[in-house]
């Protein structure tokens, strides 16, 4: 069963965006404060948080050479998802956006002010990940205590598993992402990740 | 009965979910649902049975995604294969149908995605050739997200087949597609590409469908029956079974209340069922549909909202027409986008509601350039545009890759003009100006140019362009040549827009040529034009005295609620009375008022005025060699030193760029006078061009001459570039590791082709030791080395500056 989440866009998380920016430790961001604002005002309208989500059983299968992981929608050999995975017997996979209205902006500003353009890009990368917090968080409430979310391209995890988990989500459909040639999420802001569900929670719930 | 005839006179019912079906006849997860075309046909065929048994009129055959990117070579076969299972299914039934069935292809159009506008055209043409060879009776485009694939759809429909067309759309609960767009812009660009009925499927269900307002929108706003087709309710889970909320017995109840809004094509979409379908058939069957209403509405549609002719007055903001304008024709010579993309945003700030795009200059490739400049100029602003040529080969090219339902200027009585242009106006849809004069030049009098707007008419009629798809321009002419012909303009507008019933437009500007302040005479033949019934004017929003004219009106004419806009207009007019900030002299005690203090604190504005004041005691060189290049310098080293971060680099190189474009107005070239030519580009496959954008604005800035090439550029063209420009660097980005492959590619290629050129890469995926190993000749960390790298190649190559 796939579920359907419908996120707000309420504020974004000034900090983030600074790391996003390569501030680190910079806090001191004077004389800019209003492009700022006024960049977050622009983007705040436009984001439509969707993410979509279905648990699958998770097995480790011991092969000759190595740990194959069956993840109930696709297969992988990935020794940097089985350590993630670790101690789990279910996932939740989850896809998730902000629409494409922060890259309608992005490319306008690309065209207009750089400037902008690049803190729009942070904003909207910073929006997409807290809302995936929150999609986390939900999925822990619902199946018990979780891994640390994991996504194509971290580690050895290829980034052509992303046609996988399109299909076994309906990703396309359910929210309008789709993938480039390259396996590239459009819109560009927008996830999709593994969450381990550890295995002490099976009790709470058995649907799969 | 044909197809269209009983949608002229029935309520017509369509058919339910397909891929609710599918899965409870066991479709395994990941499979493409059209492959059972071919491998169970029995079962698709059940399934229509099933929903003609329930009453459909039409059954939609199982080729949603049977496209050539899901199918290669093999959709020919799994699109015919769908069509005869529908036709096999409907053995026996009388006057019912079978529809192709189109859905999205799953990728995004440019400049949001990666695909290709005449891709999507040819990916959409090969399914509907296939559908129309196995006969199907119709075709349906549906559950589309975003209007550029909407019409890639259609086009691809009417160019390939004559067979009826519905289209349908998804909208969210905020009343609008994913991409953006209104209700009411959907049914104009549907209207406009020739659909048979317009309407809205999947998302939601059916009663949030008639809460979230699309289902009354766009019944008000469509002259063509109106189709509903929505889910049977939301998803929900319980033990393990997902089902949707909305039983067959509400959906019907709902459905009623939609029939009684006035939809005239019903079904579901998914989680509906042949149950739901025979508890909505006899509803639906025993409504009587009113008489089709002819709106009437001349509208025109960007790819988020429509405009519509005959309220409130529209302004077309005339700026983008290089007549007269001796920086546009500057820009336009040199490929210069950025300073046509200024102009459109300046006037969809000042109150423009459509943008005039007119590129034509004796010396430039008009059919190439029209078509970039309106493409270009859609990912910066929404608002609609005018497309504006006299070539008919530009402006077929503009019209079809324009997102929406555009404006066209213009038609003209002579017979020639109308042979061209009114072909173009039925096949992409738009509304079209028709100038009132013909081959024997244009009448003096009312009477002559209302004798030719008539011709005009009827004329279109026999290309089944209806009169509210034509807008008259009634040639506003120099008062100072003839002192009548302002009153023959205006005679001519009143007649037609109140006694013809067409919408009217006026190129107001024109009536004060050759007189002085011009903007007097302009907002007063303005506001005598409108109270006349003009209903649009192609003006300058930049001019407060057209600005005044145009707010004092639609307070006064009723077009202005409690007088708001006219309000807070008026109070933006004292609030942004600037003043100039007074310059500096160089190396005095007062560095916050000096062109340089400006451009390292990324104040735009202020450095432009600054600059303006300084150039007329300063010769430009000594502006940008004695304040601008130390600035960036100062800023720039500060970058490299970490005590500031990018985007304050960016404000100061934004800054700059102001200052050397009020240097460009004044002197016509603001060239700091450095050889060096570079191409840059973001090599194929990689979609991301922030970065390459951060270092060209840098390297502008720093006086080279920069080619940027796009993103996602194939090695050969990037190749090609850099030998006819003869550039002697060429800049690539990436950044995937996956899009590395084909930056190692381009280099190959270079030292094949051209090894004198040098080549500096970057991107988040590189480093100095992956740069070495693709053969680069140089790795910069980010932009300020880039520049930097530049700047050694220029002094090693032409000597220092």
């Amino acid at each position: 069963m796939i579920h359907i989440l419908n996120g707000k866009a309420e504020g974004i998380d000034r900090r983030e965006v600074l790391r996003y920016l390569g501030y680190g430790g910079v806090s001191d961001i004077s004389g800019m404060e209003a492009v700022y604002d006024q960049c977050e005002q622009m983007l705040l309208p436009v984001l439509s948080p969707r993410a979509c989500y279905a648990l699958f059983p998770l097995r480790f299968d011991e092969a000759p050479n190595g740990t194959v992981l069956d993840l109930g929608f696709a297969r992988t050999a990935s020794r940097s998802l089985a350590v993630n995975l670790a101690g789990c017997d279910r996932i939740a996979l989850f896809a998730a956006t902000v629409g494409p209205g922060v890259d309608r902006l992005i490319v306008k500003y690309n065209k207009l002010s750089p400037a902008r353009a690049v803190i729009l890009q942070a904003m909207g990368a910073a929006a997409v990940e807290s809302f995936c917090d929150e999609v986390n968080r939900q999925i822990t409430n619902e199946y018990g205590a979780t891994r640390p979310r994991f996504s194509c391209g971290y580690g050895d995890l290829p980034l052509t598993l992303q046609r996988n988990i399109f299909e076994a989500l309906s990703v396309t459909k359910h929210l309008g992402i789709t993938l480039t040639e390259g396996d590239l999420m459009m819109p560009s802001k927008s996830v999709t990740a593994i969450v381990g569900i550890k295995k002490e929670n099976f009790s709470k719930e058995t649907d799969v | 009965m044909t197809f269209l005839d009983k949608l002229k006179t029935q309520t017509l019912v369509l058919d339910g979910g397909m891929g609710t079906q599918l899965q409870a006849a066991g479709l395994p997860l990941g499979e493409l649902p059209e492959e059972w075309n071919l491998t169970h046909p029995d079962v698709i065929r059940d399934i229509h049975r099933a929903y003609l048994e329930a009453g459909s009129d039409v059954v939609y055959a199982n080729t949603f995604g049977a496209n050539a990117f899901k199918y290669g070579d093999r959709t020919e076969a799994v699109v015919a294969a769908g069509i005869r299972c529908a036709r096999e299914a409907l053995d026996g039934y009388r006057d019912r149908y079978v529809a192709l069935d189109i859905g999205p292809l799953g990728k995004l159009l440019k400049p949001l995605g990666d695909l290709d506008f005449e891709a999507a055209v040819d990916c959409f043409a090969r399914t509907v050739r296939a559908g129309v060879a196995a006969g199907a009776d119709l075709v349906v485009v549906e559950t589309m997200n975003d209007t550029y694939e909407l019409k890639a759809a259609m086009l691809a429909v009417r160019e390939n087949c004559n067979l009826p067309l519905l289209v349908t759309c998804v909208f969210g609960e905020d009343c609008k597609m994913m991409t953006g767009a209104t209700p009411e812009a959907a049914v104009a660009l549907a209207e406009g590409l020739g659909a048979d009925a317009v309407g809205l499927n999947c998302s939601l269900g059916p009663r949030q469908m008639v809460e979230m307002g699309a289902v009354s929108r766009m019944i008000a706003c469509a002259s063509l029956p109106v189709i509903v087709k929505p889910n049977a309710g939301l998803p929900r889970e319980e033990n393990g079974r997902t089902f949707y909320d909305v039983g067959p017995e509400d959906f019907a109840a709902s459905m009623q209340e939609i029939l009684r809004l006035g939809a005239r094509v019903v079904g579901g979409c998914c989680g509906t069922t042949p149950a739901y379908i025979a508890k909505l058939a006899p509803l639906a069957h025993g409504t009587v549909p009113a008489t089709l209403p002819d709106r009437g509405l001349t509208v025109i549609s960007s790819y988020t909202h429509a405009v519509c002719f005959g309220g409130a007055p529209v302004l077309i903001g005339e700026r983008i027409n290089p007549t007269g304008k001796k920086r546009l024709k500057q820009a336009l010579r040199d490929g210069d986008m950025s300073y046509i993309l200024g102009e459109a945003v300046a006037q969809a700030e000042r109150g423009a509601h459509v943008l005039d795009v007119n590129v034509g200059l004796p010396e430039i490739d008009e059919v190439t350039v029209l078509t970039s400049a309106v493409t270009e100029i859609q990912s910066v602003t929404d608002l609609p545009l005018q497309i504006d040529t006299s070539d008919p080969v530009a402006m077929e090219r503009a019209l079809r890759r324009y997102n929406g339902k555009p404006l066209i200027n213009s038609v003209n009585g002579k017979r020639e003009s109308m042979e061209a242009i009114f072909p173009l106006v039925k096949k992409y849809g738009g509304v079209v100006i028709a100038l009132t004069l013909d081959e024997d030049g244009i009448p003096e009098t009312a009477e002559g140019r209302i004798r030719i707007a008539r011709r005009i008419l009827t004329e279109a009629e026999k290309y089944g362009i209806s009169k509210k798809d034509v807008i008259f321009d009634t040639l506003a002419m120099a008062v100072s040549a003839d002192s009548q012909a302002p009153q023959a303009a205006i005679q001519a507008l009143h007649y037609i827009r109140h006694t013809l019933g067409v919408q009217t437009s006026l190129g107001v500007s024109n009536v004060s040529f050759g007189l002085p302040n011009r903007d007097f005479i302009n907002s007063t033949f303005f506001s005598m034009a409108l109270t006349m019934g003009l209903s649009a004017a192609i003006m300058n929003p930049n001019s407060q005295e057209m600005m005044k004219t145009y707010r004092s009106f639609c307070a006064l004419a009723g077009y202005d609620a409690n007088c708001l806009d006219y309000i807070a207009y008026a109070s933006s007019v004292q609030a942004t009375a600037y003043t100039a900030p007074a310059p500096g002299t160089k190396g005095t005690s007062q560095p916050q008022n000096t062109l340089k203090y400006y451009v390292e604190k990324g104040l735009k504005q202020e450095a432009e005025a600054s600059a303006r004041v300084l150039l007329q005691t300063v010769p430009p060189l000594d502006v940008i060699n004695g304040e601008i290049i130390p600035a960036l310098n100062e800023v720039g080293k500060g970058f490299e030193n970490k005590t500031l971060f990018l985007p304050q680099l960016l404000m100061s190189a934004e800054a700059a760029s102001g200052a050397f474009e009020v240097i460009r107005t004044c002197f016509g070239s603001a060239s700091p006078s450095r050889h060096l030519k570079i191409v840059i580009a973001t090599v194929k496959g990689d979609i991301h061009d922030i970065g390459k954008n951060i270092v060209r604005t840098l390297m502008e800035n720093y006086g080279f001459q920069v080619l940027d090439l796009g993103k996602d550029v194939p090695p050969q063209d990037i190749v090609d570039a850099a030998i006819s420009s003869g550039a002697m660097v060429v800049g690539l980005s990436a950044l995937m590791t996956t899009t590395v492959a084909s930056m190692a590619e381009t280099i190959r290629l270079l030292k094949e082709q051209y090894p004198a050129c040098r080549t500096l890469v970057g991107g988040a995926v590189l480093n100095r030791e992956y740069a070495d190993m693709i053969g680069a000749t140089r790795y910069a960390k980010d932009a300020m080395e880039s520049v930097r790298y530049c700047e050694e190649v220029e002094a090693e190559l032409y000597g220092a500056p």
